[in-house]
């Protein structure tokens, strides 16, 4: 039993991990109707500065104190976020307005190898480490309840508590703000947010600028927990089903679609693993997804597509 | 649109016209002998496959100041596979006629190898394969054209076993032990589970078996099996990012690191560096080599190519473990060189063909690799036609924080075990491809 | 002027339905395959043969496969590695299990045995399009990846899970040089790409395009939704396990699942989109974008970087490379995003008035 409620937090933690990269997809996908494959090139491109930054700007500017070294490290890859979130908008798709849904996603997938490209060529292809301070040692908590005690890693909570965090201000921006009220009347529709006079090229380059900075945290964490490194590109494929599972346009889509995708696959691993040879977990979520899919074709939460002929 | 088209067929002409110049004036200056060099300095395995390469280039270069293989001059050329087959493939082709022939192909990955393994008896050009590739291709009487010298995955199995009996006080307490082999999935991973389950049966201990897929970041449900199973040891058999994945997630679960024993792939800087002291107490075997920063072998790179700058890598990274393999690796095939020129002429540029004998007979004793500057960086090598690994030696290196330190002897592969395996599955092959192996007077040739 | 259909009268029914209607388009397909059979074997040396041409003449089999589905039936798949797979294993398992098997009866069988799993895994298009069936299609992929990593019986039980061929041979025509290899499987595409443009022209292919076009309205003039996005599924399918057959036995000889990865099927969904949906050119000309690109860039940049005396490590250009190809995707799909097929059928336009434009 106590093994039983660590794998499931185990998938928790995973799941919302997962989520955290999902989120990129659809805030992008709703703004844009683009199907974004480089997200998981912006995850490396942004963990890759971070990790960099972090060594050459207190090198640069001679300080000693690793925490004022890892904000402005931070804050640096942020604003390169930013930088490439306007390039993006404005030499990539400005050029593709209206175009078909497959050609947008082509346009991504080049974009991603831009990406990659550039991240390790100037930053470079060794494994690097981003030292926030996470703790790394496991703790057991509640030995009286269960037998053997519950193991529970540190860092991944803190890792789902920062994400839990980012998914509330998120929602709160887009609830609360104009900017956020922009950002959701252009998805709803294009053309009647522009003819009010909400400027589209711009509220792209917010989506893509927010998109970059949940990249960056994305990158963060996950680059503390592993590692950054090139295979931090494919976290994207990881957190597909999920998406698709929540739903293409739903925030909470998303979340709880990562919930779902993370504990899924780590039961699955764990108890029917063994069984059939292990290794299965990436096939199953997509399997789980497809199961979904059967029942909703939207998601989870996704709008209800009407066919009109 | 049309001047856009031309100037695009252009550039592929360009491209092309270009390739084929260089390859018609490489004939004009073929007193250089040419080493293909296939690498992997992007992609998910770039942090491991540019240290060897670095090794493998400053090795050539560091030939070539002390006067090349007998005042033959050698020539080399990179080209990046980036750890796909069909990437290393094309490499293969691209650089096997160019300046005069390849001498020697060194892939550095299971999957291209057993890709080229088909390939290289046609063109004639010996593999070398040090410490990995296929196992039975030890047996050179089938693989004519491969060298898996110094040791193969299924060596490295056996000793680990052993080295595991030694530390539990011989191999009658491994009765009833359960060890777990967390592994790359895929051939590369895959070699040693015939060896761990044969001996599995003889010691009568348990194997358990958790595959983990490529690129191997994501083991959590791994470790949790781990955990749950709580094995007695657990071996990594692992390469690039899964290293050091499975030793932070070794140390999130609380599974202590002295009982973790990696393959010769998965006991080098890049995979512990970052994990720090978390990776404290874990051990690797090692194909004879560790870091050896002070040999004297490293010591002539620093003064004769890097002094020069002319060093391929950072400095700071010469002598480290995987630089060392391939610094290992490229002298294996200059010494290959060499041994023709003695049956073949002295001073001339060697084939394929005869190469491939000089691999065969390969003799290195230990005043040779003393003088050559190995003292203490390896042992005797000694080839021949039914054995073309050469040695099975291999130590345990244990990583204490800062860096990697040798923790046992020199363990040696039991032969009684590996030999009738090795006679099977490469019998298997040879009847596959209808091959007939190699009498012992054709081995004379 | 080159291009004028002028004085071209068709008197019948069969003459206006000819595969290419026009003199021009006939002569330069028949010159361009006299030029494949003939011509490129007394040019070409074994590199281009055994690193260019080869996996070109293979995955373009494979991506009109793959335009099949997605371009002319609109059924996006990132699935087609996992087909690529389910042929070339099962192609292998004809070829070791059953004794004296005919290389050809084989491959066949590895395409049937492709289009049968193509029709499991087409099922859920019956409920979900889009993007949503493009990630259903991958579950395809991955499950594929793991069947054949993980069931020894696939691999004849080979310890390290990778399987190789040898000794192919048709009758007597032992297909052992690049020339042979090469020539084999110029024929066979020939003959495919000749089947699927029928195939678009002819009642089953006007299906796949009403269902492209709009589902529903199809469905409303009486297509059958399932029998056209399945029978799009099985022949794509079947199209894409004959190339995996090939790229296995033929170009490869060894192989390991790693070989049909997800990144493969990314790659034929590229060719497709860059060589223009829904068209057989179109195949052809992605396919050799995103073979010889890459190939091309890595040898050319060295030399650009030496003519102006620079060296650029392997690295450099490997990232140089990645970056370039990125680029010119988007600058393909910018200038004309219906592919480089769209360019050449604009290409032909203006060669009809070429050089008196008015």
């Amino acid at each position: 039993m106590g093994f039983f409620v660590e794998t499931l937090i185990g998938g928790l933690m995973a799941g919302m991990l997962y989520s955290l990269v999902a989120l990129g997809f659809v805030l992008i996908f709703k703004a844009s109707g683009v199907f974004n494959f480089a997200q998981g090139a912006m995850v490396l491109f942004a963990a890759l500065a971070m990790a960099r930054f972090a060594v050459w700007i207190p090198g640069w500017l001679g300080i000693d104190n690793a925490l004022l070294g890892n904000i402005l490290a931070f804050l640096a890859a942020g604003g390169l976020m930013f930088a490439v979130a306007w390039l993006i908008e404005r030499l990539v798709l400005r050029h593709l307005v209206n175009q078909e849904g497959a050609t947008l996603l082509m346009a991504t997938l080049g974009i991603a190898y831009i990406l990659e490209g550039l991240g390790t060529s100037i930053f470079g292809s060794d494994i690097y480490k981003i030292d926030i301070g996470m703790p790394k040692d496991p703790v057991m908590i509640l030995e009286g309840t269960f037998e053997g005690g519950l193991l529970i890693n540190k860092e991944d909570f803190v890792a789902a508590l920062i994400a839990a965090v980012l998914v509330g201000l998120l929602t709160l921006f887009f609830q609360k703000t104009s900017t956020g009220r922009a950002l959701r009347a252009v998805a709803d529709d294009h053309q009647a947010a522009q003819s009010i006079g909400i400027p589209l090229n711009r509220i792209w380059v917010i989506v893509w600028c927010v998109a970059g900075v949940v990249a960056l945290v994305a990158g963060v964490i996950w680059g503390s927990k592993l590692g950054v490194q090139f295979s931090l590109a494919t976290v994207a494929l990881r957190a597909l089903p999920v998406v698709i599972l929540g739903g293409l346009t739903s925030v909470p889509g998303a979340i709880l679609g990562g919930l779902i995708i993370g504990v899924g696959e780590k039961l699955s691993e764990v108890y029917l693993g063994p069984h059939i040879g292990g290794g299965i977990e990436i096939w199953f979520s997509y399997q789980l997804a497809l199961v979904f899919l059967l029942f909703r074709p939207q998601g989870l939460f996704g709008e209800k597509i009407i066919d009109r002929v | 649109m049309k001047p856009r088209k031309l100037a695009r067929a252009g550039i592929f002409a360009g491209a092309f016209l270009a390739s084929l110049a260089s390859a018609s004036t490489a004939l004009a200056q073929a007193k250089e002998q040419f080493f293909p060099v296939l690498v992997y300095r992007t992609g998910a395995y770039a942090p491991n496959g540019s240290q060897w390469a670095n090794g493998y280039v400053d090795y050539l270069k560091l030939s070539n100041a002390k006067g090349g293989i007998n005042g033959v001059r050698i020539s080399f050329e990179e080209c990046e596979t980036a750890y796909a087959t069909d990437r290393g493939v094309e490499c293969y082709e691209r650089l096997k006629g160019k300046n005069g022939g390849a001498t020697v192909f060194q892939p550095l990955s299971t999957g291209v190898t057993f890709a080229l393994t088909e390939k290289a008896p046609v063109d004639k050009i010996p593999l070398i394969t040090a410490g990995y590739g296929r196992s039975e291709s030890q047996n050179g009487a089938v693989f004519t054209w491969n060298f898996p010298l110094l040791g193969t995955y299924w060596v490295g199995a056996d000793v680990a076993i052993q080295h595991i009996a030694k530390k539990e006080g011989g191999a009658g307490k491994l009765k009833g032990k359960k060890i777990a082999l967390v592994y790359h999935d895929s051939p590369y991973g895959k070699e040693p589970i015939p060896v761990l389950q044969e001996l599995g049966k003889t010691h009568g201990f348990e194997v358990q078996l958790l595959p983990v897929a490529h690129p191997g970041v994501e083991q959590k449900a791994t470790w949790l099996q781990i955990r749950q199973q709580k094995p007695d040891y657990v071996l990594l058999w692992g390469w690039g990012v899964m290293n050091s994945t499975a030793l932070r997630e070794a140390q999130s679960t609380g599974y202590p690191r002295e009982k973790m024993i990696g393959v010769w792939w998965a006991g080098a800087e890049p995979d512990v560096k970052d994990v720090a002291e978390g990776a404290k107490g874990y051990s690797a075997l090692t194909l004879q080599h560790g870091a050896e920063p002070n040999s004297k072998v490293v010591k002539d790179m620093l003064e004769q190519v890097y002094a020069k700058g002319q060093g391929t890598g950072p400095k700071d990274e010469v002598g480290q473990v995987l630089y060392m393999r391939g610094l290992l690796s490229a002298m294996l095939a200059v010494e290959g060189v060499r041994k023709a020129q003695e049956r073949y002429g002295k001073g001339k540029v060697m084939s394929g063909e005869q190469v491939r004998w000089g691999l065969e007979n390969l003799n290195l004793d230990q005043k040779t690799l003393d003088a050559m500057g190995f003292a203490g960086v390896m042992r005797p090598v000694q080839t021949s036609c039914l054995d073309h690994m050469g040695s099975s030696w291999v130590r345990v290196h244990t990583w204490n924080g800062k860096k990697w330190e040798f923790t046992s002897d020199w363990y040696q592969a039991d032969e009684k075990t590996l030999r009738p395996m090795v006679m099977l599955a490469s019998s298997k092959y040879a009847e596959e491809k209808k091959l007939k192996p190699r009498s012992p007077e054709e081995c004379k040739k | 002027m080159l291009y004028r259909e002028n004085g071209q009268f068709k008197t019948s029914y069969a003459d206006d339905q000819q595969i290419f209607p026009i003199a021009q388009d006939r002569w330069l397909i028949i010159g361009l395959l006299v030029f494949a059979f003939i011509g490129v074997p007394l040019l070409v040396d074994e590199y281009l043969f055994r690193a260019i041409l080869i996996p070109f003449l293979i995955l373009s089999l494979a991506a009109l496969g793959v335009n099949i589905l997605v371009g002319f039936c609109g059924q996006i798949t990132l699935g087609a590695g996992a087909f690529m797979a389910v042929g070339a294993y099962a192609a292998y398992n004809f070829h070791i299990r059953v004794d004296g098997m005919p290389l050809l009866v084989s491959f066949l069988l590895g395409g049937l045995t492709s289009a049968l799993v193509g029709i499991f895994f087409g099922i859920p298009s019956l409920r979900v399009r889009g993007l949503y069936l493009a990630v259903a299609t991958l579950a395809a992929q991955f499950f594929t990846d793991w069947v054949f990593l993980r069931v020894p019986w696939f691999t004849d039980n080979a310890s390290s899970g990778s399987v190789s061929v040898s000794n192919l041979h048709i009758l007597s025509w032992e297909i052992a040089s690049p020339l042979d290899k090469y020539l084999f499987c110029l024929a066979l595409l020939t003959v495919f790409a000749l089947a699927a443009k029928n195939m678009t022209r002819c009642a089953v292919g006007r299906q796949w395009m009403a269902i492209r076009d709009m589902d529903v309205a199809a469905e409303v003039i009486g297509i059958r939704p399932m029998f056209a996005k399945l029978s799009a599924f099985a022949v794509s399918s079947f199209y894409v396990g004959i190339a995996g057959a090939l790229w296995g036995f033929i170009h490869l000889a060894s192989w390991e699942p790693a070989a049909f990865s997800v990144d493969r099927s990314f790659q034929l969904l590229f060719m497709v989109i860059i060589g223009g949906l829904g068209s057989v050119m179109g195949s052809f000309f992605g396919a050799a974008f995103i073979v010889i690109l890459p190939i091309a860039l890595n040898q050319f940049l060295p030399a650009l970087g030496g003519l102006f005396g620079m060296t650029i490590s392997t690295a450099g250009i490997s990232h140089a490379e990645l970056i370039i190809f990125g680029a010119l995707i988007i600058f393909f799909l910018i200038k004309e995003p219906h592919g480089i097929a769209r360019l050449w059928s604009t290409g032909k336009e203006k060669l009809r008035l070429w050089p008196f434009p008015h």
